[in-house]
């Protein structure tokens, strides 16, 4: 079944201020839609559910990259092509660039956006590890106002999150403190290209005398939504990167992960990879340390 | 918000516009039509093909604002002003593009679907790389699936077409002897 465009309503009020005049005017009745790369494909397949749709392509505001000494801050409707090509983001977030370089093809980075990554929430979503790692926090925007939540909280369920009705997600802040800790980002699907995650492990970890003095593990497809694997972490956390830690930690995330059966892969097959990556990770951090 | 899905009084579709090969154009058309759908169907360039309709094959590339997309992922409403380059932009005045001709002499063309939309990533390729490595090329690429050639056809084209714009001319005879000895 084709989608038919006049079932469907779309405009483009072209400002970041007439789109939150209309989403508060009409609450949960209007679908924000950017780059399209999600809801275009189920407008083609005859499954978009949305039949009132305000565009966020264009409107300035939301596609922005602005640094600071701090941090940096991506206006949400930035697509992954302007991540992976800006030298900053390079610099100061290497995962994030790596991310966004591995997400579909050229085509698609060219109109997919980070906020939309997010707001779609699927539990595969290639920017989330990474945004869980380097503690990125979320900025949302209303007439009523703006808010700040840390990405970890912005997921409450699959495909749910935080937003209210009447909010867009605005930005997202990244800190830029991670320059001493050792990085790592792994995704393991059927192709380089294209292909959506089985699974995937972002990691960020600083050893200060000779124990892990911070960690951050976030995982892709291991839960029903993008996580930070805090039980995991606390099992390496104070702890020398030893056999005994490394068996320990693969313990904790098997304990931990709740990956299912799904089109792409197993949940024995996600399980396994996971515990492997996460060791890929402690013995590069073994080897090498932290401060590269 | 008009109840009538946001048409004008008369009942037509508010005038959307923007420029496809260098050419002003206006469509009256829902907003959410697909840009591919308005290639084809209202401005008859069919050139640009439509393969899986769900942004995974690239057949329906063009390159927008100077950035690849596939046509079939964006409502029409969102090129309002864009500047669209299709398949059909490619030749000059009647003289094939040189990826054209590569892809010609080199079989990166069989059953033709996947052709224009291989043909305006390897665009947009050089756009951004004139010189490409194979690496590039095959990432360039990877979003445009063909079912014929095997790839190396289409990457050996696009070799050749990013050696071909040299200048220099001592990059030739180096091209012919990569031919002759196939």
């Amino acid at each position: 079944m084709r989608g038919n465009a006049e079932m469907h309503e779309l405009v483009a009020p072209g400002s970041l201020g007439a789109v939150l005049d209309l989403l508060a005017a009409q609450p949960g009745a209007w679908t924000p839609i950017a780059g399209g790369t999600e809801l275009m494909v189920a407008f083609s397949a005859g499954r978009l559910e949305a039949h009132k749709l305000v565009s966020l392509w264009g409107i300035p505001d939301l596609r922005a990259i602005e640094v600071t000494p701090a941090g940096v801050t991506i206006g949400a409707a930035t697509t992954f092509f302007d991540l992976r090509k800006h030298a900053a983001v390079n610099a100061a977030l290497p995962l994030l660039a790596k991310a966004a370089s591995w997400i579909g093809s050229v085509a698609n980075q060219s109109r997919a956006t980070l906020g939309g990554n997010l707001v779609n929430g699927s539990p595969a979503a290639d920017s989330s590890p990474v945004l869980l790692t380097y503690d990125a926090e979320i900025e949302t925007i209303s007439l009523r106002g703006r808010r700040k939540v840390p990405y970890s909280e912005f997921h409450t369920g699959y495909k749910r999150n935080v937003l209210a009705a009447d909010e867009l997600l605005y930005a997202i802040h990244l800190p830029r403190r991670f320059a001493r800790h050792r990085q790592y980002l792994r995704k393991v699907g059927t192709r380089r290209a294209m292909a959506i995650s089985k699974v995937a492990l972002a990691a960020t970890a600083l050893v200060e005398r000779g124990v892990i003095a911070e960690i951050r593990l976030g995982a892709a497809s291991l839960a029903p939504y993008p996580v930070r694997l805090k039980q995991t972490e606390a099992a390496l956390l104070g702890q020398a990167v030893t056999r005994e830690t490394v068996l320990a930690a693969r313990r904790a995330l098997l304990a931990e992960a709740q990956p299912i059966d799904d089109i792409r892969s197993t949940a024995e097959y996600r399980r396994r990879v996971a515990v492997n990556l996460l060791e890929e990770f402690l013995l590069e951090l073994r080897r090498e340390g932290s401060q590269p | 918000m008009k109840a009538n899905g946001g048409k004008t009084p008369d009942g037509s579709w508010p005038a959307i516009r923007f420029t496809v090969n260098g050419e002003s154009r206006s469509v009256c058309v829902p907003p959410m039509k697909r840009l591919l759908d308005v290639l084809r169907e209202n401005l008859h360039l069919t050139g640009t093909k439509e393969g899986c309709g769900e942004g995974e094959c690239g057949s329906c590339s063009v390159r927008m604002n100077g950035e690849l997309v596939n046509s079939c992922l964006i409502p029409v409403l969102q090129a309002e002003g864009a500047e669209i380059q299709t398949v059909e932009g490619l030749a000059l005045d009647g003289e094939l593009h040189p990826l054209q001709e590569a892809f010609l002499h080199h079989g990166g063309a069989q059953c033709g679907i996947c052709t224009p939309g291989m043909l305006m990533a390897a665009a947009q390729l050089l756009a951004n790389s004139p010189h490409p490595s194979e690496a590039q090329i095959r990432e360039g690429l990877a979003g445009n699936l063909c079912r014929c050639t095997g790839f190396i056809r289409i990457f050996e084209s696009v070799t050749a077409a990013a050696s071909a714009s040299d200048t220099d001319p001592a990059q030739e005879p180096l091209l012919e002897q990569t031919n002759h000895a196939r």
